[in-house]
């Protein structure tokens, strides 16, 4: 009896550990800014990931293996980040990393992943994540430098020479502004007023009483989110200035036209995603099936506009799978070079093209400059 | 002129913001010489519930009565649940109180509600009233007038009612206030009601021109809070013309400084003033007798 045990028992405890390794799941692990004062970016990703990684799994998960999410919350404390990403990398075992919602949590992580050679996606804007380039750390939003680009771009088309500022000093503000102003040269472009906002200001019109005073300016630029941008364009419409007013892709959602006002937001321009205007995409483009499938797709399931921080995080998610598809394991080695390799995905921020020197892998057509026309958006050719 | 009087408009709008919230603290720190940190929070459900209410249906001015009923119902809730049992803890002990209540409120906001940010139509739409060239939204002049009807309601409640001194009473001494027959945790009560419900109307007021979300609560309490000791805490007049002068300080550092150096010339001026008087402008000298 006793000799029979101590066979099966080892045998049975073999068997079933076979079992659990022939149904190994892959495990994607991401620590997300669910709560706390990033949440209105973290909660859509959040979101965005438990459907997929549920849509994935009902079409059959990848290679005939299901995907297992480990969802953590960092409530966008970077300390947090960097602790649950390491117990991701050391309890959960994961083999890839989606997540840091801010660029804090970002850096915490990437410097995490990077010594345990674990492939990670951040959904974060800063440049620094992926300059200079680190082996194991990718990216899915464009940069706010990219979005300067844009905006000068146009401006220069419009023939737009000298502007002002008026920026949120939040992070982000504060970070599109350090870069604007270090672009704005390559354009031909100077700066002729540049004054600054707290992100919890009831007013601005002091600031753009003085902006619309300083002399020959043109156009203004707003490098902001939060409700800042919309109380800057309601006092822009109070002082009835009369220039163009170009806005972030910090604002690029329905929610600011209807926080501004439809009369207040007519004429604003911004650079935004296609997701922002899925319907309005030419037939031809790339991007139309896979930004009008998520947007079905979520808004039916969350009862919710999509956001493009959800698309971030939806990118992200598309990119690791595509990755693993290909790399035909979910080795992590095997699915950084595979990330690197990837071209022509296209997502719902844009369409990226991977390289050994480019973890993002967009470039300013990613971008499509809006007008804000009749309370809708309109793409500007 | 137009350009300092667009400067003068800007800031009486942030003014008649910090005073709407400084007028907050006024009850609950005569009652209990206690800085209710929550104040902030008690704003943002007024605007919250509004916004929330008003989306499911009820007409405008309905929805401003509920959000404001509920608030001053959070408000008891606060005194009953936290305040009262922590009773004879020292005023420090209470003010932690009132932080820890902040968070959670704002925690549980973030749940009930959702994470966005909010608005709702200005009371008598957003067409700017022109004077000299410069330019005020009629809500500023809401705000700006909802803050004096607070003021001078305050002013009559401490100086002409019964009710009103009881509340100074029992800030100066409870137990003496007790022998003289007054129901010192009614009044504790009565007190948190009060200043829950003027928070919420002072989010129901600035809601149209700050908009809200689960986390302006923070913010607003630290520039009313400041408004307040800049006035001198406790006195309605005070916070009224604190709050007021605070956001002109702002609105002309920006405007004719740099908006980069407004909050800090705010405070800078906020400092000298507390330093040649320590009670704020309007705060009477407090004598202890051993």
């Amino acid at each position: 009896m006793i000799k029979t045990l101590t066979t099966t028992v080892p045998a049975a405890l073999i068997a079933l550990g076979l079992a659990a390794a022939a149904h190994a799941d892959i495990k994607i692990g991401a620590s997300i800014s669910a709560t706390g004062p990033a949440a209105f970016l973290g909660d859509p990703e959040a979101k965005t990931l438990e459907m997929l990684v549920k849509e994935l799994n009902a079409k059959g998960g990848i290679n005939g293996e299901k995907v297992e999410l480990v969802l953590y919350d960092d409530g966008g404390d970077a300390n947090k980040a960097r602790t649950f990403a390491t117990r991701l990398i050391e309890d959960d075992e994961v083999n890839a990393i989606i997540g840091g919602t801010t660029t804090g949590a970002s850096m915490s992580i990437l410097a995490v992943a990077e010594d345990a050679e674990i492939p990670f996606i951040s959904l974060a804007g800063a440049i620094d994540i992926i300059q200079p380039v680190k082996p194991y750390t990718f990216k899915t939003p464009h940069t706010d430098r990219m979005a300067c680009q844009k905006i000068f771009e146009d401006m220069k088309k419009q023939g737009i020479a000298k502007v002002g500022l008026i920026s949120g000093t939040d992070g982000f503000g504060a970070s599109m502004h350090a870069q604007c102003k270090d672009v704005v040269g390559e354009y031909g472009i100077e700066i002729v007023a540049d004054e600054t906002y707290d992100p919890k200001d009831a007013d601005m019109t002091a600031q753009l009483t003085k902006i619309k005073n300083a002399a020959g300016i043109q156009a203004v630029l707003n490098p902001g989110f939060g409700q800042g941008p919309s109380i800057v364009t309601r006092n822009y419409k109070q002082l009835a200035i009369d220039l163009p007013l170009y806005q972030s892709h910090g604002v690029a959602s329905d929610g600011f036209i209807e926080l501004a006002g439809k009369d207040a937001a007519e004429g604003v321009r911004l650079p935004g995603t296609a997701l922002l205007v899925a319907d309005l995409l030419a037939d031809g483009d790339a991007q139309k099936s896979v930004v009008a499938a998520y947007k079905a797709a979520y808004e039916a399931k969350y009862k919710m506009p999509v956001s493009t921080f959800g698309g971030y995080a939806h990118d992200g998610f598309a990119l690791m799978v595509e990755a693993i598809t290909k790399a035909g394991s979910s080795e992590p080695e095997a699915i950084r070079d595979a990330l690197e390799g990837i071209t022509g995905l296209a997502g719902t921020t844009g369409v990226y093209a991977m390289s050994a020197e480019d973890h993002l892998g967009l470039d300013l057509s990613a971008f499509r400059m809006l007008e804000i026309k009749d309370g809708g958006w309109t793409i500007v050719e | 002129m137009s350009e300092f009087l667009q400067f003068l408009f800007s800031g009486l709008t942030v003014g008649a913001v910090y005073a709407l919230v400084a007028l907050g603290f006024t009850i609950i720190y005569n009652a209990s010489g206690v800085v209710n940190f929550a104040q902030g929070e008690f704003v943002m459900l007024g605007g919250m519930i509004t916004v929330f209410a008003h989306a499911a249906g009820l007409p405008l001015p309905l929805a401003a009565l509920a959000a404001i009923a509920a608030t001053a119902a959070v408000g008891v809730a606060l005194n009953k649940l936290a305040i009262e049992p922590a009773r004879g803890a020292p005023v420090v002990s209470l003010i932690i109180i009132t932080i820890g209540a902040s968070i959670f409120i704002r925690g549980a906001a973030q749940l009930i509600f959702d994470k966005q940010i909010h608005s709702f139509p200005a009371f008598s739409g957003d067409d700017p009233i022109h004077v000299l060239g410069a330019t005020i939204l009629t809500q500023s002049l809401w705000a700006i007038g909802g803050a004096f009807a607070v003021f001078v309601g305050l002013w009559l409640f401490f100086t002409r009612t019964i009710l009103g001194r009881a509340v100074l009473a029992t800030s100066n001494n409870r137990l003496a206030a007790q022998l003289v027959g007054i129901n010192t945790d009614f009044v504790m009560t009565l007190s948190f009601a009060l200043s829950a419900a003027i928070g919420a109307f002072a989010g129901v007021l600035i809601t149209p021109i700050t908009m809200t979300s689960y986390d302006v609560g923070l913010g607003l309490a630290l520039k009313g809070f400041a408004g307040a000791m800049l006035g001198g805490m406790g006195n309605p007049k005070g916070a009224f013309a604190g709050g007021l002068l605070l956001g002109l300080f702002e609105a002309m550092t920006a405007g004719y400084l740099s908006s980069q150096y407004k909050e800090a010339a705010a405070f800078v001026v906020i400092l000298a003033v507390l330093f040649f008087m320590p009670q704020g402008l309007f705060g009477s000298k407090s004598t202890d007798r051993v």
